[in-house]
């Protein structure tokens, strides 16, 4: 397998961190840690789900046929509602669960059956599960004291590794001393400290507050972009996923619905679950009249006539969910020319600052969104007005219909 | 103009910490009300007969209630050669005294305690009492022969005194002497000492064997299924329902030279039937019996701290690259610590004043010191030194607790 040296990227201007020191710390720690750390052509998968199946009770399958390459490098997310059966993936991946059927590779070594601690995975887990006796820098230092190395290689890896995480002062304390994001970011160095190639978090972020964990996403994003590390990343917080990953894989019901980067997955859903669970979407209902180059024509359950782009639909006659994004609508007061133009009447106005939440109904459906721009020439909306909304035939999304 | 800082008062004038205090007088009075009756109960049916027993192991009046005159002309007795007419006389008209009220019969006891044999000699010189003439102690020494030797005087001494460290001694196996203080008794004679040897030695055993035993039980417990470990759980609390009695009878027809376990090891082949192994009426029976009976003890106190052990610690502890053996010894073992030192603590306290199983099992080689204490309380009406034998039990007790707080601290125990 052809091998070459990882170069350490910094993190993309339009991500700073938060604040500057660290952005040294971890300039610091690269080139301390990792510089000699080797990775894979990214054009082999560094790790390879193939045909996977799990089943716990031997009646129902949490994880249906699961195939997914995740390159070296890269930070993939997976996504979904719980239950979906994301965790289970990762778990078996870590080892903890074994496939009932189908391969697990690590660098092109099938690992289903290496036990947890030969597969060199580092994991965040939900809770961190800090070891509560040990201090945090016993707890650092617990997966390289199993490797065996010499206790001032020990001490001198601990250090760095708290330096990266600014928690120098820290490393005699215990646990249960530290706070919710402190904990988080000591189980981090834990899971980074013997300097795996893959990391595995599972909801890492979950316990923390708002504005502690989107700090703490952009902290992680840019570990990963430095250390080069390949990380998989389980969440239900598309929010999370979006800001995060490279990829995202958008797991529901045990299938991977979707594989995609955050642009895509936001922008051209391929069914109607990835429309609905990734960002805010309105859906419209109605039966498939005509498709004709890519263009799907589609009548509403009240028996206006829509284009949409032809994305999942089946045949003519088969019932499909159109998905458009509010903030691709406009509210104007008559028809405009090139657009797409439904009936629409206001039934109430949230006034956000950046823009207006606009909540109408339309074609029968009370619940369709519109982000109105904050503009002065939009701002003569009243609740109950008869208006029309509009998008581009391109914004509009024929899907699978799903309810 | 100096800085006074003037007392809050509350809306009525009075100092707040006076109306604050009368308050919560009502309150702290009220829970002080809830808690009376227990209190009362423990000092009544404890506190109180375990002084009194404690007391009777240095304090013993038998002698000077019945005969008290002796008692105190015996006082001025320098014990070194035989009393003068004084005493004899004294104790003549006391002899006659006790003869007439019988109640030389327990005089005699309690001397007979301190110089084996006395009983017979009082008895008899107290029927002849009755009709002796001066001299006194011509005639008493007629009596018997005992009378001659200082040693049974010095024996008659120490038991007249009413405060004595005499069973406090006897029961670490030292003797009291007058004028010469404690002495080490004869090696036939020193079984107290063993007793207590022994009986640290099976305790210690009985609480390794219910560790190791039930520390995969109670594992299992935490770790399976609920559905699975209820189950579990009810076979676990089962012995709680059936009476110890029954408990321990059913090993000795399972122990038992013709019981079921010597019976299939005859019919395997590995003993031959005219030798089976004696494994009850022993050491070993006792053993059996109590790491059976107090297992319980040991599978709670660590069932309900290694439920509250998540099991994504050990997980941690793998994916960070800790082989199962590291995991459990350096990350699961010392959260179970706590858990371990509350069942070996109870189990041990438990096992130490064990008294019916080793009754029934134990046979001669499997008695501990709490069935000794029982003979003394029951059999040989030595309350003294019953009382003396619990004392230093429980100071013993007392000694571990305080060993094991300064160990591994009495905060980590976790009873559930």
């Amino acid at each position: 397998m052809k091998r070459e040296k990882y170069a350490s990227k910094i993190g993309r201007p339009q991500h700073l961190p938060s604040n500057m020191v660290t952005c040294f710390y971890l300039t610091l720690f690269i080139f301390s840690l990792h510089s000699g750390n080797i990775m894979l052509d990214s054009s082999d998968p560094f790790v390879r789900f193939k045909n996977v199946q799990k089943s716990y009770d031997g009646e129902t399958l949490v994880v249906k046929d699961l195939n997914l390459d995740i390159a070296a490098g890269e930070f993939v997310t997976m996504l979904g509602p719980s239950g979906s059966g994301k965790t289970t993936c990762l778990m078996m991946l870590a080892g903890f669960e074994t496939a009932t059927h189908g391969d697990i590779e690590l660098g092109g070594r099938p690992i289903n059956n290496i036990p947890p601690h030969k597969r060199g995975i580092g994991m965040v887990f939900q809770n961190y599960a800090l070891f509560p006796h040990l201090t945090v820098a016993e707890n650092l230092a617990f997966p390289l004291k199993v490797r065996k190395m010499s206790a001032a290689e020990v001490e001198d890896k601990v250090a760095k590794v708290l330096d990266m995480v600014q928690m120098r002062a820290f490393g005699d304390r215990k646990p249960a001393q530290l706070s919710g994001g402190q904990q988080q970011r000591i189980a981090l160095a834990r899971a980074l400290v013997f300097e795996p190639d893959l990391v595995l978090m599972d909801e890492p972020l979950g316990a923390l507050d708002k504005q502690l964990r989107e700090h703490m996403q952009y902290e992680i994003k840019h570990i990963h972009e430095s250390l080069g590390v390949t990380v998989v990343y389980v969440t239900h917080d598309q929010s999370e996923a979006l800001t995060m990953s490279n990829r995202i894989a958008v797991f529901n019901d045990g299938v991977v619905q979707q594989l995609a980067d955050p642009v895509t997955l936001y922008e051209k859903p391929e069914n109607a679950f990835v429309a609905q669970f990734i960002g805010e979407n309105n859906r419209l209902l109605g039966t498939v009249k005509d498709v004709t180059k890519g263009i799907a024509s589609v009548e509403l359950d009240n028996g206006d006539m829509v284009k949409a782009l032809a994305i999942n639909v089946g045949g003519k006659g088969e019932r499909s969910l159109l998905s458009v994004r509010p903030e691709r609508c406009i509210v104007t007061p008559k028809k405009s020319r090139g657009l797409t133009a439904l009936n629409g009447r206001i039934e109430e106005l949230i006034y956000l600052g950046d823009h207006i939440r606009c909540r109408m109904n339309v074609a029968g459906d009370d619940d369709f969104i519109v982000k109105v721009p904050n503009t002065s020439s939009q701002l003569g909306l009243v609740i109950g007005a008869e208006v029309y909304v509009g998008w581009e035939t391109s914004d509009c999304r024929a899907l699978d219909y799903l309810y | 103009m100096p800085n006074v800082v003037e007392p809050i008062t509350a809306a009525d004038g009075t100092p707040l910490k006076k109306k604050l205090a009368r308050a919560l007088f009502r309150s702290k009075l009220r829970a002080a009300g809830l808690v009376l009756p227990l209190f009362a109960f423990i000092i009544a049916t404890f506190v109180v007969p375990i002084f009194a027993l404690m007391l009777q192991g240095v304090h013993n009046d038998t002698f000077y209630t019945y005969m008290p005159r002796t008692a105190e002309v015996l006082n001025d007795w320098d014990g070194e050669s035989l009393p003068g007419e004084l005493v004899f006389a004294t104790l003549a008209a006391e002899l006659a005294k006790g003869k007439k009220e019988r109640t030389v019969g327990k005089v005699a006891t309690r001397v007979n305690r301190q110089y084996s044999g006395a009983r017979s000699t009082f008895t008899k010189t107290a029927r002849k009492a009755v009709k002796m003439e001066a001299p006194f102690k011509e005639a008493i020494l007629k009596a018997d022969k005992k009378w001659k030797r200082v040693e049974f005087w010095q024996a008659i001494k120490l038991t007249s005194e009413t405060w004595t460290p005499a069973f406090y001694g006897a029961a670490l196996d030292y003797e009291l002497k007058l004028n010469e203080g404690f002495e080490r008794k004869v090696e036939k004679e020193r079984i107290h000492v063993k007793l207590f040897w022994r009986t640290l030695v099976i305790s210690a055993v009985v609480m390794g064997c219910c560790l190791l035993l039930g520390y995969p039980v109670a594992y299992l417990l935490a770790t399976l299924p609920l559905k699975t470990s209820n189950l579990l759980m009810i076979l676990v609390l089962l012995p709680f329902w059936t009476s110890l009695l029954v408990r321990t009878t059913a090993w000795i027809a399972i122990l038992q030279s013709q019981g079921v376990v010597n019976d299939i090891l005859v019919w395997v082949g590995v003993t031959s039937d005219d030798s089976r192994f004696s494994l009850i009426y022993n050491m070993t029976g006792t053993v059996v019996a109590m790491t059976h009976i107090l297992l319980p003890f040991m599978v709670l106190p660590l069932y309900s701290v290694m439920k509250t052990i998540p099991p994504a610690y050990v997980r941690a502890a793998r994916s960070l690259g800790a082989t199962p053996t590291l995991a459990f010894l350096r990350i699961y073992l010392p959260q179970t610590v706590p858990g371990i030192g509350a069942g070996g603590l109870l189990v041990f306290i438990l096992a130490i004043g064990y008294y019916i199983t080793p009754a029934l099992v134990g046979g001669q080689s499997g008695v501990l010191i709490s069935n000794m204490i029982a003979f003394h309380m029951k059999s040989s009406l030595n309350w003294s030194l019953a009382a003396a034998l619990g004392g230093i039990l429980l100071a013993g007790v007392l000694l571990l607790y305080w060993a094991y707080d300064r160990v591994v601290g009495i905060d980590n125990v976790k009873l559930g």
